[in-house]
């Protein structure tokens, strides 16, 4: 009897586990996609505001953004920080790829250090780097431009790529760069033709994640832009601000479309999500 | 270790990046918050003592701070089950999850604020279901108000919870839980005396990453909260490039700086506590 009530228990018990923790995370898989989805089809509207469910189906507001003349200013802005970005990741990918193939396989005390050192950005305010930089960078004369952002997003991006290139190469078997080195093969030739081929996709995988982030740059950007270095989410920012501009869901529709692809073509290249599991 | 000097040779690139264009601004950040007018020309603690003393500032660092472990709490209440959720799915549901976890985190934060526009207005998608559902007799007021941003910085902020979360789940050995089942154990009882204490350095990581994250997503505060709403991140920002007070503005930093950090170590330490306690 006493055993048929604690089963009866128990089974209430699951069942209740059951019930709340599938209802969070229901909602939990809600609030990851939704915003995606409603702001894809918030920017198809037939209406002159922002409204969900969207009334009625068109392509207005991406025309209007892709009117060269009437949506130039955004066109600037989009290819400032399209260009940013393309260099930052970059030259952020050869210094950090660098940097990780020396220190990845170190466990010293001096390396730890500098390891950290090189992640801090990853959760420091970036805000507060932002402001620095922009002091920094007037004290020695120099004015707004793109080159000053491009130097300020590599500091900020250099942790992504160091992070997944650190990864690969855990997985490269020391023994390899021994016989290597006792073949008689120099530190060049054995970077190139044993450790590159093993940690190509880490590096690839960390490269769009610097470019992702640059593209997506907030704090440094929103310092060190000026009125010629116009940057896409600051200009995002300005037509949310004022009266709420319908091209923003537009703006949005096209930059979602973007991660979409590339993060599907990075997928089948290198195993993009396992590698930011892992 | 024949190789050592021309090791330390490839760090170099990045270290003097680093130096040149990181360690070397925090350091002004420092050295311009110690000078007692705009004009940068007297040395003296006094923006700092201006700053420290108003109470208005206490108020905000508290309400920063406040914001911080709000969206870290209900990040976490809602990011866990699912990440339970992803434990006890098979391969094809975990590749979905994960898909849908990195999707947002791609997509750019100024996107993903302006979703919270859309979600959260008078006419928005919590408003139409409440008032379909009849909870209200009127649309609730979220935008500008402090329980709407927290509810826009969880959806903002929950991938970087799941991340690290996700790869410790992922790691874990499912016969634990199968003995602990096995041993008579209720699913509650497995979840809190062998999954949690084994998932912990996991959602410690992805509370420290939500914490600092959230506590300085200026456009986010900004747009959802509106600028009733103050919190460092804004006074930071009108001291710099609204009034020019560069000195203020490197002390509204540092102190971000501080308090952030003071956050994530706490964090830091009530996980390590936790741990030890649990075991």
């Amino acid at each position: 009897m006493a055993a048929r009530i604690r089963a009866r228990r128990r089974r209430a018990s699951d069942l209740s586990y059951s019930v709340v923790i599938g209802l969070l995370a229901g909602i939990g898989l809600l609030i990851l996609i939704g915003p995606v989805v409603i702001v894809l089809l918030t920017s198809f509207t037939q209406g002159r505001s922002i409204k969900f469910p969207p009334a009625g189906l068109s392509l207005q507001w991406y025309q209007l953004l892709f009117d060269p003349v009437r949506s130039s200013q955004i066109h600037r802005a989009a290819l400032n920080s399209l260009e940013v970005a393309v260099v930052a990741m970059t030259l952020s990918t050869v210094l950090a790829t660098l940097a990780s193939v020396a220190l990845a396989r170190r466990t010293g005390k001096w390396a730890r250090a500098v390891d950290t050192f090189f992640m801090s950005p990853i959760i420091l305010p970036m805000l507060a780097f932002g402001l620095a930089a922009l002091m920094y960078f007037t004290f020695m004369g120099f004015r707004p431009s793109l080159a000053l952002i491009m130097v300020g997003h590599i500091v900020v991006v250099a942790p992504f790529v160091l992070r997944t290139t650190s990864a690969s190469m855990s997985q490269l078997d020391p023994a390899l760069l021994e016989s290597s080195a006792s073949l008689g093969a120099g530190w060049f030739y054995t970077f190139r033709r044993v450790t590159l081929p093993v940690i190509a996709p880490g590096i690839a995988a960390g490269a769009f994640l610097a470019f992702v982030a640059s593209l997506d740059n907030v704090p440094v950007s929103l310092f060190l832009a000026g009125p010629r270095s116009d940057m896409l989410p600051i200009r995002m920012w300005g037509m949310m601000e004022s009266m709420l501009d319908v091209r923003v869901a537009a703006v949005s529709g096209v930059l979602i479309a973007t991660v979409l692809v590339l993060m599907l073509v990075m997928e089948r290249v290198v195993g993009l999500t396992r590698r930011l599991r892992d | 270790m024949r190789f050592r000097w021309a090791e330390w040779q490839l760090v170099l690139p990045l270290g003097m990046a680093y130096a040149a264009f990181f360690l070397v601004p925090l350091a002004l950040l420092i050295a311009v918050s110690v000078f007692a007018d705009e004009k940068i020309t007297t040395l003296g603690l006094a923006t700092w003592h201006k700053f420290l003393g108003d109470p208005f500032t206490w108020k905000v660092i508290f309400d920063t701070v406040k914001l911080g472990c709000l969206t870290v709490a209900a990040t976490t209440l809602i990011a866990y089950p699912l990440a339970l959720v992803y434990l006890g799915a098979g391969p094809r549901w975990q590749r979905v999850i994960l898909f849908v976890v990195i999707l947002p985190l791609l997509t750019s934060v100024v996107v993903r604020t302006f979703a919270g526009i859309v979600i959260l207005g008078r006419e928005g998608v919590i408003n139409q279901t409440i008032l379909w559902l009849g909870l209200s007799p009127a649309p609730l007021r979220l935008l500008q108000t402090e329980h709407g941003l927290v509810i826009a910085l969880t959806q903002i902020e929950m991938p970087l919870l799941l991340l690290p979360l996700l790869s410790v789940m992922s790691r874990m050995d499912p016969s634990l839980r199968d003995a602990s089942a096995g041993l008579g154990a209720s699913k509650w009882r497995t979840l809190f005396r062998v999954t949690l204490p084994l998932s912990l350095p996991g959602l410690v990581a992805g509370c420290m990453l939500v914490f600092a994250s959230c506590t300085t997503a200026f456009i986010s505060q900004f747009v959802i909260g509106g600028n009733r709403l103050v919190y460092l991140p804004l006074l930071i920002w009108q001291q710099s490039l609204v009034v020019y007070n560069w000195p203020l503005a490197s002390v509204a930093a540092l102190t971000l700086l501080v308090s952030v950090g003071l956050g994530v170590a706490a964090i830091s330490a009530l996980g390590r506590r936790s741990r030890a306690y649990a075991v």
